[in-house]
């Protein structure tokens, strides 16, 4: 038809992708190796001035110090048993408070009768210290791992029950009015309209989550654990190991940045419909 | 057999949109509604796709009350509402859940064909021009194959060659199963088009001021004297309308007065 030569957007989008895609990634690398120059020229600065004797390096550690004893952890298989301790909890944590978090606020942002029940409630709650629960748990769950995890599950549980909330809150009545033209039930309507829509705001609520996961762990950890990177951080205390402290500290951003990027990756095939732009920005 | 019978609408805020509107369509007939803003062109068909309730009168399809939106009624609305994370043959075949997914896949494959857009099957709707997107929704209203059509300023967005496009595109695409179809639309032209009856609305509260058959031969040629008759005969009644005048109640004569 005549109509549709006057917007060709199809064109366009199809043969201009591979190459905005390739400019794209060199953009990204250059802006990736920009990024590196602070850390590295601090990191190189300091090593310098403790082997030139201006610092002794003692209470902070230079860069060759903390990489000895990162790979001293590595090769003793305590970083990895530490890692992986600390890992299974906040997936623990995380697993639960996401799930948790995701069923209220789907069900409170679906249904106003449930929202006005439970979401004073829960508003109250948030606004305790998560922390404030560590005796409560610790009486409730005992000193070991149910009582951490538990920690980490409300940390996780807030941010993504209100961005949930707040997403289905916002989704479009024009788009759920299509699902009701073609008859949805209640779940079928938020199965198959509310959750696709808010899936991109919910991958950043799941995002926030995780990085508190990450935070709530070192706190369940300095509450008494046998082992986890939490552990070692108040062991280099105790023991006045600062090198093992920026270690797990190291550890710490590893394992909260590949994180994040797994969730980013993961869940990136279910948003390649969003346009490109924002995508390449998600990623 | 579409009936309305004494359909009225009262919003929450207490405007009072529609009044007493009665009509009646046979299986098959194409009625277009036309009128200015703010005379419940949108709100009548908000009730008869079982949308919004009407405050009284009822909406009867073969006998059975319309309340909530039902199979046989499909519906297009002013923008394509395409949902942007399905692909364009996965928006079509979103009412056909129910069906086996063999089954599911022809049909749409069919009537992406039927509306020309076969290639774009695997395209998100983002890619869409707004004639192709305003195809894909009429393709996912006609897949379920209802008996009843609601387009609601379904080309009012597009631009004037691909709406007198589309216009014929719809006739063309109605032979295929002959659906009632209403379309309410604020364009004279595409209402001679597409209609074998006008509604010609009057506002506060909506109401039926007049029904006007075209009976045009079709294809029917937008150049004809008989065009340019019935389409003075509508603009006939739709400046009626729009003065209140023949019909007008005294509570209008003194609301006309107030301001």
């Amino acid at each position: 038809m005549g109509s549709d030569a006057a917007i060709p957007v199809t064109e366009t989008t199809a043969s201009g992708r591979p190459r905005a895609r390739a400019g794209g990634a060199a953009r990204r690398w250059r802006a990736a190796a920009l990024g590196l120059v602070v850390p590295v020229v601090a990191a190189v600065g300091w090593e310098l001035a403790v082997v030139a004797g201006l610092s002794d390096g003692r209470l902070v550690p230079p860069p060759s110090r903390i990489a000895e004893t990162f790979t001293e952890l590595a090769a003793t298989g305590e970083l990895a048993r530490h890692t992986a301790a600390t890992s299974l909890r906040v997936a623990a944590g995380f697993g639960i408070g996401a799930l948790a978090g995701t069923l209220f606020g789907a069900v409170a942002g679906y249904s106003t009768l449930a929202r006005t029940l439970v979401d004073p409630t829960l508003q109250a709650l948030r606004a305790i210290p998560s922390i404030a629960w560590v005796p409560l748990f610790i009486l409730w769950l005992g000193i070991f791992e149910a009582s951490k995890v538990a920690l980490i599950a409300v940390g996780v549980f807030f941010p993504v029950y209100l961005g949930v909330l707040g997403a289905i809150a916002a989704v479009d009545r024009k788009i759920v009015e299509v699902g009701r033209i073609f008859r949805l039930s209640g779940p079928a309507m938020v199965r198959r309209i509310l959750l696709p829509a808010v899936l991109p705001s919910y991958v950043v609520a799941l995002r926030a989550g995780l990085g508190l996961g990450w935070m709530f762990v070192v706190a369940a950890e300095f509450m008494g654990a046998g082992e986890g990177l939490g552990y070692l951080l108040v062991d280099g205390q105790q023991l006045g190991k600062p090198a093992q402290i920026v270690a797990a500290i190291v550890a710490f951003a590893i394992l909260g940045k590949t994180t994040d990027w797994l969730l980013v990756a993961a869940t990136a095939p279910f948003l390649r419909w969003q346009d490109v732009v924002a995508h390449q920005e998600a990623t | 057999m579409l009936v309305l019978d004494q359909l009225g609408k009262t919003y929450a805020n207490g405007v009072r949109a529609l009044d007493a509107v009665s009509l009646a369509l046979p299986l098959g007939e194409i009625v277009a509604v036309v009128g200015g803003s703010g005379c419940g062109k949108s709100t009548l068909l908000r009730l008869v796709s079982g949308l919004d309730r009407p405050t009284d009168g009822t909406v009867r399809l073969d006998g059975e009350a319309i309340a909530a939106p039902h199979e046989k009624i499909g519906m297009v609305f002013q923008e394509p509402r395409l949902l942007p994370w399905l692909t364009v043959a996965d928006n079509v075949g979103f009412g056909l859940a129910a069906l086996p997914s063999g089954e599911r896949r022809d049909r749409v494959a069919a009537q992406l064909a039927r509306v020309g857009l076969a290639d774009k099957a695997g395209v998100w709707p983002r890619e869409l021009s707004g004639g192709q997107a305003q195809r894909v929704a009429l393709a996912r209203a006609l897949v379920g194959r209802p008996e009843v059509l609601l387009l609601d300023e379904p080309f009012s967005a597009l631009d004037a060659f691909t709406r007198a496009d589309l216009q014929d595109h719809l006739l063309d695409l109605w032979h295929d199963a002959e659906p009632t179809l209403v379309v309410v639309t604020h364009d004279v032209d595409e209402a001679i088009a597409l209609a074998d009856r006008i509604v010609v609305m009057r506002p506060r509260p909506g109401r039926v001021a007049a029904e006007i058959a075209v009976e045009l031969p079709r294809p029917r040629d937008r150049d004809s004297a008989a065009w340019d008759a019935a389409k003075r005969r509508v603009l006939a009644a739709l400046d009626d309308a729009r003065e209140g005048r023949g019909g007008a109640r005294p509570a209008e004569a003194g609301a006309a007065l107030w301001w």
